[in-house]
């Protein structure tokens, strides 16, 4: 049995070295999902953890100043400010009315810094079961 | 037209449950004309199919807005080749895909296998079909790609459709999903016959044999989906990634990791009769994972970039994965006793025990990745909390996996069967070895202080030196018998055993790629607002802002920047990333400007105009990131190779080592 001794300690070592790693790995880059509505209400959780938020750009609200980028983040009534300064440039898809998903963490001053930023514009990837963009759009 | 695709449809979808019940109970009965009929019926699926896929395809090129589905992936304005790949454009034409290339697949194996087989083959029907039906059940109920818009009960047409988004107007991604389409439904052809193999209780590995060159097959075609998926991420995007762990890129990469480590325990069970149930298992878990893919890419339970909204269909996939998996492990549990293993393992330095370790980290790897994608639906259930993680985590398990499986690359085809003895392993690894270590001293030198980098590239040295050691030998063996030049006994080398050496060259590419992944650890980027003469710096290069124009063409309007290039005052050529603006859908698209060099790609994009009318750039130095596209043109030439039949038939008893030729190699050092 000696043999598979050998083995079995080689795997255990390997198996708990990459649970090691991934343990550290979701630690490090593990973020909640909220709603903007369920960030005040967080206390002083909502600065200390990696916080994903969607919502859809507010119209007009977009500033550009060399890459940083400011925007107001609405999800039904709640309103959060949004700011942007990171390697990536924004997805294309990133506009006025679309709907984003902004990784990042609550500043104190309620401003929102977000590190990474995903956009989508609702009408043009797929349309939600049984409503059709081109229908829509044709004034059907 | 609409009601004839839709009725073939529904009719395939008949004529699918008809073979499956025809097959079995044709075997079961004994009534080969049973049987017969099931495997026509199979043939009848496909024909049908392609009908229906006929009529979507030529509803789209002549821009037949009437069909929902063309009014919402096409227009008139777009170039035919989009028209055609706008098939593939949408849940329902996609899914109509996946279904018409298994019919092709069914097809072709059913043709095949006409004479050969004839006890497991409605079985393996049976399989194939199982799938194919559940895949029509999708696209007659609740997925139709022949809706069609109305007004009350009148049919009507769109004046004009809304047209497919312009990131996916671009080659690689016009390509890139059938691509992946035909590895992911390829992989039910050797699950398919593992299951009739397991089914009829045969002893044997006739199921590995008979579905090899599918597997290669298959395996390849993922491969290239997914590398072309991460070459058009690389040059349309605009960030210059290529991987990012976005949910619906792991789901291409977890059946391609299960994949990879069933083409290599395969040999296990071909040479030494070991891992049975295992093979078994990995092909099973393949097939699930591409399964599993095409569900998160279909149905949104994980949100995404890729972003198909959600859909319906996540709960039938649920019922169908769920039930079928349940069948497998059933009917592996209870046909363990044919799955005997005819060997042990004896030693942990053997080459048995590389193929384990491989198996081992490519399954963690998988394991990993899955459970990151899943993160935010397990944290859910548990917790209550939505909870996602991110490329951190990915990378910081993933590295050390990869070089560790490199470093196998290296040992695992070197090292002998059983036990290997110190004076052998010394004979094999002394000189890869130092060209390794030699390898990484000279970089650290050089100032190279990134670990993972160096451990990368000095694995690299390593793998590579046993490799053209491996070719050496064997070309100088056949160059001293036969008297050819040595380039023309290499030829002969790798044609006398093609598996063998189109393998190594396989390694050799993925030896390539993971240089052109190292050379991520030393990408530099900046961010700049310029003007009209404006020059700046990054790395060596000189950026000089020459001009910025601005036009329209009927599709979109667009503005761009036109930068000179220069190293040390030398001219290197311009480059001009533009962003449009497209009229109609109101889409924005950046077209990045790519100087691409082996040593290092300068990428330049062209990310819009500030408020005092000065351009936003952002520039990239990528180093050796072109080694990754060479690795892929390597990769898909060593495939080939492995599918040339060797010219010499080894013959071998079961416990000896493959190569002829290195043994000739050892017995004339």
């Amino acid at each position: 049995m000696k043999r598979y001794a050998k083995f079995g300690i080689l795997i255990v070592v390997i198996i708990g070295t990459l649970v090691w790693l991934a343990v550290g790995g979701i630690n490090e880059s593990k973020t909640y999902y909220k709603t903007v509505a369920e960030l005040e209400q967080m206390g002083n959780d909502a600065y200390e953890k990696r916080l994903r938020v969607a919502g859809d750009v507010e119209k007009g609200s977009i500033q550009r100043k060399g890459r940083e980028v400011r925007f107001m983040l609405r999800q039904e009534k709640e309103l959060l400010e949004v700011v942007y300064d990171n390697i990536e440039p924004l997805p294309d898809t990133f506009r006025d009315g679309a709907q984003a998903v902004c990784d990042g963490k609550l500043a104190r001053s309620g401003v929102f810094n977000a590190t990474k930023i995903q956009a989508k514009c609702a009408s043009k990837y797929e349309a939600k079961p049984g409503q059709n963009p081109a229908v829509q759009k044709s004034g059907v | 037209m609409e009601n004839i695709g839709a009725l073939a449809i529904l009719l395939a979808f008949c004529l699918s449950l008809y073979a499956i019940v025809g097959s079995i109970a044709g075997k079961l009965k004994s009534r080969p004309f049973l049987v017969r009929s099931a495997e026509r019926a199979v043939y009848a699926v496909w024909f049908l199919l392609t009908l229906a896929s006929g009529i979507l395809v030529n509803a789209l090129l002549t821009s037949d807005f009437r069909f929902a589905y063309v009014a919402s992936r096409s227009n008139r304005d777009m170039p035919g080749v989009y028209k055609f790949a706008a098939w593939w454009g949408g849940q329902e034409g996609s899914l109509l895909l996946w279904t018409w290339i298994l019919s092709c697949y069914a097809a072709v194996v059913v043709w095949q296998n006409r004479k050969k087989f004839r006890d497991m083959m409605p079985y393996v029907t049976a399989t194939l079909m199982v799938t194919q039906a559940f895949f029509l059940l999708l696209i007659t109920f609740p997925l139709s790609p022949f809706q069609v818009l109305a007004i009350g009960k009148e049919v009507t047409a769109a004046p004009d459709g809304s047209g497919l988004n312009p990131l996916l107007q671009y080659w690689a991604m016009a390509i890139h999903p059938p691509t992946l389409y035909l590895g992911y439904v390829g992989f039910i052809v050797p699950f398919a016959f593992a299951m009739g193999s397991l089914i009829t209780r045969q002893p044997g590995d006739a199921w590995i044999h008979t579905t090899r060159r599918w597997a290669l097959v298959t395996w390849l075609f993922q491969s290239c989906g997914v590398l072309l998926g991460a070459g058009w991420a690389y040059a349309v995007l605009g960030w210059g990634g290529y991987w990012g762990w976005d949910p619906v890129e792991n789901a291409s990469i977890l059946p391609w990791i299960t994949g990879t480590a069933f083409l290599h325990s395969v040999m296990m069970q071909e040479k030494k009769g070991m891992m049975k149930v295992w093979n078994i298992v990995l092909i099973s878990a393949t097939f699930f994972l591409c399964i599993f893919g095409t569900m998160l890419t279909r149905s949104g339970i994980v949100s995404s970039v890729h972003a198909f909204a959600q859909s319906p269909i996540g709960k039938y996939f649920t019922i169908f994965l769920a039930l079928h998996i349940a069948a497998t492990i059933w009917l592996i549990l209870d046909r363990l006793d044919y799955l005997k293993s005819e060997s042990q393992l004896e030693s942990v330095v053997s080459r048995e025990s590389s193929f384990l370790f491989n198996n081992l980290l490519l399954l963690a790897s998988c394991f990993a990745v899955l459970w990151g994608t899943l993160f935010p639906v397990i944290s859910e259930a548990v917790t209550g909390e939505k909870i996602s993680v991110d490329a951190p985590f990915f990378n910081r398990v993933n590295v050390p996996i990869g070089l560790f499986l490199l470093f196998l690359t290296g040992v695992g085809p070197l090292i002998a069967w059983r036990r290997s003895s110190l004076d052998s392993l010394k004979r094999a690894f002394l000189w890869p070895a130092a060209v390794g270590v030699v390898t990484v001293a000279a970089l650290a030198a050089l100032g190279v202080r990134h670990f993972y980098a160096l451990m990368s590239f000095g694995l690299c040295a390593f793998v590579t030196s046993t490799i053209v050691a491996e070719f050496g030998k064997g070309a100088w063996t056949i160059r001293a018998k036969t008297r050819m030049n040595m380039a023309r006994a290499m030829v002969e080398l790798t044609h006398r055993n093609t598996r063998r050496y189109g393998g190594y060259i396989v390694h050799m590419a993925i030896v390539v790629m993971f240089i052109g992944f190292s050379g991520a650890a030393f990408n530099q980027d900046k961010t700049i607002e310029v003007k009209p003469g404006d020059r700046f710096r990054l790395g060596r290069y000189e950026l000089r802002v020459k001009d910025l124009k601005q036009g329209e063409t009927p599709n979109y309007r667009w503005g761009n920047v036109v930068l000179d290039i220069y190293t040390d005052n030398e001219f290197l050529g311009a480059l001009q990333p533009e962003k449009r603006f497209y009229k109609v859908s109101r889409d924005q698209s950046s077209e990045v400007a790519i100087r691409r060099r082996l040593n290092e790609d300068l990428y330049v994009n062209f990310s819009g105009v500030a408020e005092d009318g000065r351009a936003v750039i952002q520039a990239y130095v990528f180093p050796l990131v072109s080694w990754i596209w060479v690795g892929f043109a390597t990769l898909f030439f060593g495939t080939l190779i492995c599918l040339v039949p060797s010219k010499v038939r080894l013959q071998f008893p079961k416990t000896k080592v493959v190569g002829v030729v290195t043994q000739d190699a050892r017995v004339s050092r």
